[in-house]
């Protein structure tokens, strides 16, 4: 396929986004239930919040480039009973939104307490906590459903796909939130440093499952069932056009296979090794400057990675369109 | 329930494009608009088009068949470009089973190009809303035409009859017949799309017989052998021509 840059930075924003809410909550919830002894500040939370916000904000405006009728978009939550694009519509404002309460009730302190388990308080904000941990999860389901819901783009048509998607909005999160916390709350970087590297780790393994996967695919369509006709040697002569159409411009990504697998090794190395590193680095002697580092470079690697996820999908109806004349 | 539908004969299509040519006059003339045209002339000519025809090559030289493929959406009974649509503008009709955009509530997102296998699916850079093949929905059913030509232009372009269109879930229609008594069949089948439009083979007449059918063995008393008196003149002993 032809890889949107605005698709590429909708799902890498979105994801990064809620992976840094999820890393925020994850830490309250530690600390509620005493595996933790530092909580993080008010400051940490709003700040948080806020970044997670711009970030699933920014990631809207550019899926806003990808329509050629964007004064319509609102029209695009009416088919959630079949689509997960309409899915996507309706829950990433969802999310947007209770994050932003979130961020609202840490910051204006109404920590009011709903209830006490034994020594646990049950305030506001872990309920509406919880209620965001779901709706970011469905969010996430929904993004690498609207890919891996195409059955005869093989490469995507995986649970892979979705496990990526979660797994890679994640520990990109998780890599802010430790920014984050280098920033303003220096005692927090162990725990999410540490969670970032689990995740990193987790993330390389299903990564690197799903290029495998890819790898040893065979396409199920072929020159001959997509023209019917039973021979072993069956050649284009024509296409049927001389100039260009969306068929050849959209299903394809017009590059050299070399630049094709060298892609693969910059996000490999953008992703997991250098972020890996500063974030071990950061473990021992936390800065800054280094987790910056791990940031940028993770996220430049994911829009090294999700070119590379779409331009991986192999969609049949590039049989047709091989020989110009 | 009425499935509209093309049935393209392999077997007669010359591949001389008057489909397309005739399919791109009718539908940039109607009142959904132009279809995209830019360059038609110039460096690098690009547009819209619902239908095409390509050529393939089968076989190895000497022993080469060149088939002429016409394709335009398939209108799929069971359409994967359909549910994907997040706005609904992209339905299937219950009256005919006909596969259409409404391009008033089409947001141009693209996601059903990526859901359509055949690649019959293009964006109007225009308009910027998705278009595809109507079956001249806005000729079939126009009472103001001649019976016969409430028929989708490619049908009526075509020379050799190479497109025939009809309900394929009428089994008396001749389209059905077409199918079934000429091996028609579907493109793709391994995505479970279930394509309306069928495509029929090419085919090769041979009458098989052996060497004994062609002497009569069974007529031992000769009584039908009434020719082969070699002493009575023939016909073209007789006459000059």
């Amino acid at each position: 396929m032809q890889p949107a840059f605005s698709v590429i930075f909708l799902t890498t924003l979105i994801g990064m986004g809620q992976g840094l809410f999820l890393a925020l909550y994850t830490g309250q919830v530690y600390f509620v239930l005493n595996v933790v002894d530092k909580a993080s500040t008010v400051t940490f939370y709003s700040i948080g919040s806020a970044v997670s916000l711009g970030l699933l904000m920014l990631g809207l405006v550019a899926s806003v480039f990808h329509l050629g009728r964007p004064e319509r978009a609102w029209r695009s939550a009416a088919m959630w009973r079949t689509s997960w694009l309409s899915r996507e519509v309706i829950v990433l404002p969802t999310v947007m939104g209770l994050i932003f309460l979130y961020g609202l009730v840490h910051y204006m302190g109404w920590n009011l307490t709903v209830m006490t388990i034994g020594a646990v308080v049950i305030d506001l904000s872990l309920i509406i906590g919880l209620v965001t941990t779901l709706a970011v999860f469905s969010l996430y389901i929904a993004t690498g459903m609207i890919y891996a819901c195409l059955k005869f783009l093989q490469e995507w048509h995986s649970p892979l796909t979705v496990i990526n998607y979660i797994l890679l909005g994640a520990v990109s999160g998780f890599t802010m939130a430790t920014l984050i916390a280098a920033y303003k709350q220096p005692e927090l970087i162990p725990f999410f440093a540490g969670w970032s590297i689990v995740l990193l780790v987790l993330a390389f393994i299903f990564r690197g499952a799903s290029l495998i996967r890819n790898k040893r695919l065979r396409p199920k369509s072929t020159i001959q069932t997509a023209i019917g006709i039973r021979h072993n040697q069956i050649k284009q002569k024509a296409m049927g056009f001389m100039g260009g159409s969306m068929n050849t411009r959209d299903f394809f990504h017009g590059k050299t296979a070399l630049f094709f697998r060298s892609v693969k090794s910059v996000f490999m190395i953008l992703v997991f090794a250098i972020p890996l590193v500063m974030l071990i680095i950061a473990l021992i002697k936390p800065s800054v400057m280094i987790l910056a580092i791990a940031t940028a470079s993770m996220y430049l690697g994911l829009v090294a990675e999700r070119w590379y996820f779409f331009a991986e999908g192999n969609h049949p109806q590039n049989i047709y369109y091989q020989v110009i004349a | 329930m009425t499935q509209l539908a093309l049935v393209i004969d392999l077997n007669v299509c010359v591949g001389c494009h008057a489909c397309v040519t005739n399919c791109k006059e009718w539908n940039t003339s109607g009142s959904a608009g132009a279809l995209s045209d830019d360059n038609p002339y110039g460096k690098d000519p690009t547009g819209t088009f619902f239908n095409r025809v390509q050529t393939y090559e089968v076989g190895q030289f000497p022993k080469t068949e060149t088939v002429h493929f016409p394709k335009s959406c398939l209108h799929c009974e069971d359409p994967p470009c359909v549910p994907v649509c997040p706005t609904g503008a992209s339905y299937k009709r219950e009256k005919d089973g006909i596969v259409l955009v409404d391009y008033d509530k089409c947001i141009g997102c693209r996601y059903c190009s990526w859901a359509c296998p055949y690649g019959a699916r293009e964006i109007d850079e225009h308009q910027k809303v998705m278009k595809k093949c109507t079956l001249c929905v806005d000729r079939i059913y126009d009472e103001n035409l001649p019976e016969a030509e409430r028929q989708p232009a490619c049908v009526l372009a075509c020379p050799t009859t190479a497109r025939i269109f009809g309900d394929v879930h009428d089994p008396d229609s001749e389209v059905s017949v077409a199918i079934r008594e000429l091996g028609g069949y579907q493109l793709m089948p391994e995505w479970g799309s279930k394509p309306s439009n069928h495509y029929l083979p090419r085919r090769k007449n041979h009458v098989s017989y052996k060497k004994d059918e062609l002497e009569r063995v069974d007529n031992p008393l000769k009584k039908e052998d009434y020719q082969v008196d070699a002493s009575e003149p023939s016909l073209d002993d007789v006459t000059s021509w």
